[in-house]
């Protein structure tokens, strides 16, 4: 039903030579194109000492080269192999001129070697070298990053894959790491600068009086709903902050031209360790004629669950196993949740193959259950999200019902959020029906055409560790003001001064996250991994990072056991920035007085 | 933790047991859509690792949510309806607020980490940041009357505050500013989308150059209006009040048309200002422009502007009309 529309003649369909591109950049191996995958440990980075030198590197993409920060002169950073069991000692050197660190991330380790300067540590500064000792205690896709100054903007990430002491549940017989990131020539401030000067700057794709008359998907909302958003001053068409207007999407450091391509043999069953290294951006992965058997999430074990297409937040990691039977090559396609842009790879039995690169499919438009209204039982409103999204069909009843209905409402009334919310300037809308979004695959496909996974559909191999029912909530609304680009937790950035997250040692408690934004947050915990309250009692997805949609409302259960002091954020890390940011503390320590 | 580690285990090795996963790649997706009853049957470990911790409901959690006891004790067969009654909202437990402030200072010390700590607040929260807005700089040809006007802005600050620095003004070409007006404003957010200005505003047009105080409002509208207004006091105590509206249409993504109003007030009559009370001046503008990127737009547009009442007879007492069209050409420009 929906049209398909090419907006972008950058990514013709067709295989693209590699021949021209006089790419000279320095790759770690398994992020180079042509790559036959990781290799078993022993690797250049595995064992128990390991050393990283973060410096400033130029690096090169789409014929341009700007000014990186990498670790070991690569971007990606590269692969850290280490076994389950063993303990690692890192040898973080700085060479940078400014601050830097290392947060390992999903890694359980001792608070003071998380890397998170001001909390776990006071930071690695210029010329100076920290080391990391912990032992490892756990299996799967991880990475590592840095948590100083938007660092990580600038190319300070890579992959970390552990090994399990056990036999792998997961049998395959080759593996590639995928890294997904975004990639700017701006420099990370000048990206908070535009948007504090402008809201919605890097959107140039906002809806347009041309557009609605001449319709199609991207347009297809009726005047009365434009003038109910236009009322409460909220832009149904902003999807993500940093966008392609400045953002090439890369996959193993490779932009869409430079088409990374991993190899593998017809009737193999290939492992993809994929993780979410971007700052800003949320991808929506599929590979065209390939199903995904997903096995694990966050580095956890899950029951296999096959599907055509996942949308990824930034830091979570996915590991799928894919079995391209055929002599072919494949397209991996990672669009930006708003479709600006997308990161591609290939996927093929040689080099010099490649697939067709579908065309970016229509940017998905804001509905009213995003708006946090998705808990109201609203025939009218419901019949306009159809209408709106899926058809760009207007059915003027429904729609002019709805937003009557709509007119009376104050989107931002204090009686709906708790006490413990500041709803001030930072806080433009507090949602007034909050949903459980756990079974939405998220933004803008729920009308894909084929199977998207769901949180629902995570259900952990193993039975979580800690039976315990939860004892008491704690409340934290995502809170946000999208004009001024302001970010928070209950209103409240964390450079106001705010109190701690406080949990008692090993107590059971359950998180629940209300997303009173329209924009999709990826939540990071550090230090814990917490099950994700999905409908799979006793085998909850056991996550460090999790997706919270626009206006819905998502649970997880924490056990405590993790003392000492853990950063707490959106892992949009201008939304971090920008005051999205708390302490978790968890006492008592070891050795402390009861 | 040791009697669960084992049904791990035993999870694995069943997992290990099965053939290669293949055998699941065309797993009926519909099923996961009733989440809890498809995970049910695929794994008899699930049943025993929930129902064998059945303890007995929270006594605390029976005080506020009576209704939500008896779900959270029965893990086995809660339903996604069940589990999502959550236990009673508290704040921590004293045991939770013992120990040190912070935990890294018994490893690095304070000295170390208090102005990490302080990065770290400032890094998370505390942006300042500025702009320059060159709304208006634009040639104004209209008959007998060819010259320029200007309006820009620019502000510093944090979220909550910034200076904030007017500028306005008109002229003929190859004359003295006709009119011209710089304001520098303590600049207050009050709301998402208002903010309270105050300040002072300088004259150094043609004529008595007077000093005013000014308060103000200016923000965002709902349906997107930008709006600013403000009250003027002037030091020989006129009282003096203009309001501004703009509104930018997307005409596609890059050609916007944006209507304008300038409402101008006095409270007196100013003679050696030509003003005279009430409704002074009344001044309706459209510019089309096209935004080559955001930071830079070439602009066509046509204004009429008039005067009333008083306004309107000293202008004809010294030989002007009292209004008239104009045709614009100019650039709005930010950085």
């Amino acid at each position: 039903m929906t049209p398909r529309i090419e907006r972008r003649s950058l990514l013709r369909a067709g295989a693209i030579g590699l021949a021209g591109l006089g790419v000279t950049r320095a790759f770690p191996a398994w992020a180079r194109s042509g790559t036959a995958g990781l290799v078993p440990a022993p690797v250049p980075l595995s064992g128990e000492d390991i050393r990283l030198r973060v410096a400033n590197s130029a690096f090169t993409v789409g014929g341009r080269t700007g000014h990186a920060v990498t670790i070991n002169g690569v971007l990606p950073a590269p692969l850290i192999r280490l076994k389950e069991g063993q303990v690692v000692r890192l040898h973080v050197e700085n060479a940078l001129d400014e601050d830097t660190s290392i947060h390992w991330h999903g890694l359980i380790v001792p608070f003071q070697m998380d890397g998170v300067p001001g909390v776990s540590f006071p930071g690695i500064g210029p010329r100076s070298t920290f080391v990391y000792e912990f032992p490892v205690r756990q299996s799967g896709t991880y990475w590592y990053h840095s948590h100083s100054g938007l660092q990580e903007q600038q190319g300070h990430y890579g992959p970390i894959v552990i090994d399990p002491a056990e036999p792998d549940p997961v049998a395959y017989d080759r593996e590639h790491v995928i890294v997904l990131s975004d990639w700017t020539f701006l420099h990370p401030h000048q990206l908070i600068t535009k948007l504090k000067a402008e809201g919605g700057y890097f959107n140039r794709q906002k809806q347009t009086l041309f557009g609605m008359i001449e319709g199609g998907p991207e347009e297809g909302m009726s005047a009365a709903d434009r003038a109910m958003w236009g009322r409460m001053r909220m832009d149904p068409t902003d999807i993500a902050d940093v966008t392609a207007a400045t953002y090439t999407y890369l996959v193993n450091g490779h932009g869409p031209e430079e088409n990374w391509t991993g190899l593998f043999r017809p009737g193999e069953r290939v492992r993809l360790r994929i993780i979410n290294a971007a700052t800003m951006t949320i991808f929506n992965l599929r590979i065209p004629g390939l199903p995904m058997t997903v096995v694990s999430a966050d580095g956890q074990n899950v029951r296999p669950v096959s599907v055509d297409e996942l949308q990824i937040g930034n830091a979570e990691t996915y590991d799928v196993i894919v079995q391209p039977a055929e002599d072919k090559a494949f397209t991996l396609v990672a669009e930006s949740i708003d479709r600006s842009g997308m990161a591609r790879a290939t996927l093929a039995p040689h080099l010099v193959m490649a697939a067709p690169v579908p065309p970016l499919r229509p940017r998905p438009t804001l509905t009213m259950k995003d708006m946090g209204m998705g808990g109201m039982d609203h025939g009218s409103m419901a019949g306009m999200d159809h209408g709106a999204m899926d058809h760009g069909a207007m059915d003027h009843g429904a729609t002019a019902a709805g937003s009557h209905s709509m007119a009376g409402m104050n989107m931002r009334d204090k009686a709906m959020a708790p006490a413990s919310v500041k709803v001030g300037v930072g806080v433009d809308a507090i949602a007034m029906a909050p949903v459980d979004r756990t079974g939405d695959p998220g933004l803008g496909l729920e009308d894909a055409g084929h199977r998207v996974l769901t949180y629902r559909d995570l259900v952990s191999l193993t039975p979580n560790p800690d039976p315990r029912p939860p004892q008491r909530t704690i409340e934290v609304h995502l809170t946000g003001n999208m004009e001024r680009f302001m970010w928070s937790f209950d209103g409240e950035k964390f450079s106001e001064g705010v109190e701690p997250i406080r949990f008692e040692r090993d107590e059971r408690a359950r998180v629940v996250l209300v997303n009173d934004t329209m924009m999709t947050h990826p939540i990071h915990l550090h230090g814990h991994f917490f099950e994700v309250v999905n409908g799979q009692a006793g085998n909850y997805p056991r996550k460090h990072t999790v997706n919270v949609l626009p206006g819905g409302k998502l649970s997880f259960d924490l056990t405590a056991d993790a003392p000492g002091d853990w950063a707490f954020h959106c892992h949009l890390l201008l939304h971090m920035h920008a005051g999205m940011f708390r302490v978790v503390t968890v006492r008592p320590l070891d050795g402390d007085g009861a | 933790m040791k009697p669960f580690r084992s049904v791990a285990l035993c999870a694995i090795g069943a997992m290990i047991a099965m053939p290669a996963w293949a055998q699941h790649d065309h797993h009926d997706h519909e099923s996961h859509e009733s989440g809890a009853a498809q995970a049910a049957p695929a794994d008899p470990h699930a049943g025993h690792a929930m129902s064998s911790p059945a303890e007995p409901a929270d006594p605390h959690a029976g005080h506020s949510m009576p209704e939500s006891a008896p779900a959270e004790a029965d893990h086995a067969h809660a339903d996604h309806g069940a589990e999502a009654t959550d236990p009673p909202v508290r704040g921590p437990s004293a045991a939770a607020l013992s120990g040190p402030d912070h935990a890294a200072d018994a490893i690095f010390g304070t000295a170390a980490m208090a102005p990490a700590r302080e990065i770290a607040r400032q890094e998370h929260g505390a942006i300042t940041s500025g702009k320059v807005l060159i709304d208006r700089l634009e040639a104004v040809i209209g008959k007998g009357k060819d010259g320029y006007a200007w309006d820009a802005e620019g502000w510093y600050g944090g979220d909550i505050d910034k200076l904030w620095i007017k500028t306005q003004g008109e002229s003929r070409f190859g004359e003295k500013p006709e009119s011209a007006e710089v304001q520098a404003l303590w600049n207050h957010a009050l709301d998402p989308w208002w903010n309270l200005q105050a300040g002072i505003r300088q004259d150094l047009g043609a004529g008595p150059d007077r000093t005013h105080a000014v308060i103000g409002i200016q923000g965002l509208a709902p349906y997107w209006f930008e709006i600013d207004g403000a009250l003027f006091l002037s030091n020989k105590g006129d009282l003096t009040a203009r309001i501004e509206a703009e509104y930018d249409q997307r005409l596609t993504r890059k050609l916007i048309l944006q209507p304008t109003a300038e409402l101008t007030f006095s409270a007196q009559d100013v003679p050696e200002l030509a003003i005279g009370s009430g409704l002074t001046s009344a001044e309706a503008g459209l510019r089309l422009r096209y935004q080559f990127v955001p930071e830079f737009a070439p602009y066509l547009g046509v204004e009429h502007e008039r005067a009333f009442g008083d306004t309107a007879d000293f202008r004809r007492a010294r030989g002007e009309k009292a209004g008239g069209w104009n045709f614009l050409l100019g650039i709005r420009s930010w950085f």
